[in-house]
């Protein structure tokens, strides 16, 4: 690791076992050429998928999440990628307001047989997070930003005052 | 007759069937009323209706499941009331729901403001008057008139629902509808003005003097998990007791995320609040975007399915990335 360090990223993947899951088996066996700086977390389907497990990879550090499941009407149980789909539409889309870049998360649809649209995926993702960087290490917010917020919403203070 | 006298008869008329009937009395002092639970007759003559009703008695009903009570609510109360109905955790057989027009109601906070700004403190505070659209606190001997539009709940200012939107027993005149309402939520239009990496330096500046009390979750009426939070369970074990922004924050993402197209926005959290966290602009966030996304509002249709509970098999709103 320590040789890697600021070349690879902290990325999570959270992968249906049915569909993304064996996609990505797909791409290893055909030895397709992929960046290293996925972790990939195996879950049944992404309806599985609870919205804070990604909140909370990203809160915690983590550079980047994706999330993919099998294509809509192609679920192995049927309708998990459907309720999955409006979810991580809504997380993605309260991610800004939370102070996290939402490009930093994505979600997508790979099955067992697409070796190569995984590969893509992956790299597109990866190139994505290795151009915002590092996530910010959100302890060490600088004094000046803090004091420049701090009076945003008017009676949000009130206790302090 | 005026609404208190009309709801005080209808409650007096339907309790002998009700295990009892939630609503608000005088409080500990002129300032705050506080809930109350009518279990007898000669509990009803202490309810009181009007400015000084902040809390939303809806939280109460999970409470008494399986028991008949009768509940008063405002407009915005009446939302939660519906919500919980929609989502079967409370029967319509068992509630009976009590209401009248709502003119609005006082934030405390910016009543004591007032009060600080005319050298008073809110702790003296001996009388509150509302009449019509002036609140007069008398305090140290001395009265202070400050107009309602003022001193209002931010809700009240913008509010869609003075009516309740289901009731049982619905008293007197319906209020008025708010007329020019701001355009925008001003926490909101201040969070939208930021840059992202500010608004995690927001988030992190106000989280930093949380407590974890929890009272944002215990007066939340859609907190129904109670002795099951995940907050505070082991396994899973999603918090620690760590005193770390960062815990405090990832709380607020688990009470917004689990209110996402729940919320009617009732403000109780940001009202419960002790240490004057906005936490419900996270909530009004969530909100608009279920309404981009899905075209819902919580809380005004008892046959609605959440949104987060059903799906189309193409979706309208949602555009999915292409690689």
């Amino acid at each position: 690791m320590p040789v890697l360090t600021g070349k690879e990223l902290r990325i999570v993947g959270f992968l249906c076992n049915w569909c993304s899951y064996g996609g990505a088996d797909t791409a290893g066996v055909g030895r397709f050429n992929q960046p290293t700086d996925l972790r990939i977390i195996r879950v049944p389907c992404s309806g599985r998928i609870d919205p804070l497990f990604i909140a909370k990879t990203l809160i915690n550090g983590a550079d980047g999440v994706l999330v993919s499941g099998c294509h809509p009407r192609d679920c192995h149980y049927a309708e998990g990628n459907f309720y999955a789909r409006r979810r991580l539409e809504v997380l993605k889309r309260f991610l800004p307001i939370l102070g996290i870049d939402p490009a930093r998360f994505d979600y997508t649809w790979v099955s067992a047989s697409e070796g190569q649209r995984w590969q893509k995926v992956v790299t597109v993702f990866t190139e994505q997070i290795h151009a915002l960087g590092p996530a910010t290490r959100h302890e060490n917010v600088s004094p000046e930003l803090l004091a420049k917020v701090a009076s945003a919403i008017q009676g949000g203070n009130r206790v302090a005052a | 007759m005026s609404r208190l006298d009309a709801l005080k008869t209808r409650i007096k008329e339907a309790l002998p069937g009700l295990e009892c009937v939630i609503g608000w009395q005088k409080g500990y002092d002129a300032l705050h009323n506080t809930p109350l639970f009518i279990r007898g007759e000669a509990d009803v003559d202490k309810l009181e209706w009007g400015a000084l009703n902040v809390h939303n008695p809806a939280v109460y009903l999970p409470s008494f499941a399986g028991k008949k009570v009768g509940v008063v609510v405002k407009g915005c109360d009446s939302r939660s009331v519906v919500e919980l109905l929609q989502e079967k955790l409370i029967d319509r057989d068992n509630v009976v729901i009590f209401s009248a027009g709502c003119d609005g109601v006082v934030d405390i906070a910016k009543v004591r403001a007032k009060l600080a700004a005319a050298g008073l403190s809110a702790g003296n505070a001996e009388k509150v008057t509302v009449d019509g659209k002036t609140v007069t606190v008398t305090a140290a001997g001395k009265a202070v008139s400050m107009p309602l539009a003022e001193v209002a709940a931010d809700k009240c200012l913008r509010c869609q629902f003075p009516n309740a939107v289901l009731a049982d027993a619905f008293v007197g005149d319906p209020a008025p509808q708010v007329q020019a309402a701001p355009a925008a939520d001003a926490d909101l239009a201040a969070l939208d003005a930021m840059s992202v990496p500010e608004r995690m330096a927001f988030w992190r500046y106000h989280m930093d003097r949380c407590i974890r009390c929890y009272a944002c979750r215990n007066a939340c009426p859609m907190c129904v998990c109670r002795d099951h939070c995940i907050a505070q369970s082991r396994e899973p074990h999603w918090l620690s007791q760590e005193d770390s922004v960062t815990e405090k924050l990832m709380f607020q993402v688990v009470h917004a995320m689990h209110l996402a197209g729940r919320c009617t926005e009732c403000g109780e959290c940001q009202r419960a609040c002790p240490m004057d966290i906005p936490v419900l602009a996270l909530k009004k966030h969530l909100n608009r975007t279920i309404h981009d996304l899905f075209n819902y509002q919580a809380g005004v249709d008892v046959a609605a399915i959440p949104p987060l509970l059903q799906f189309k098999l193409e979706e309208d709103n949602i555009k999915e990335r292409s690689w």
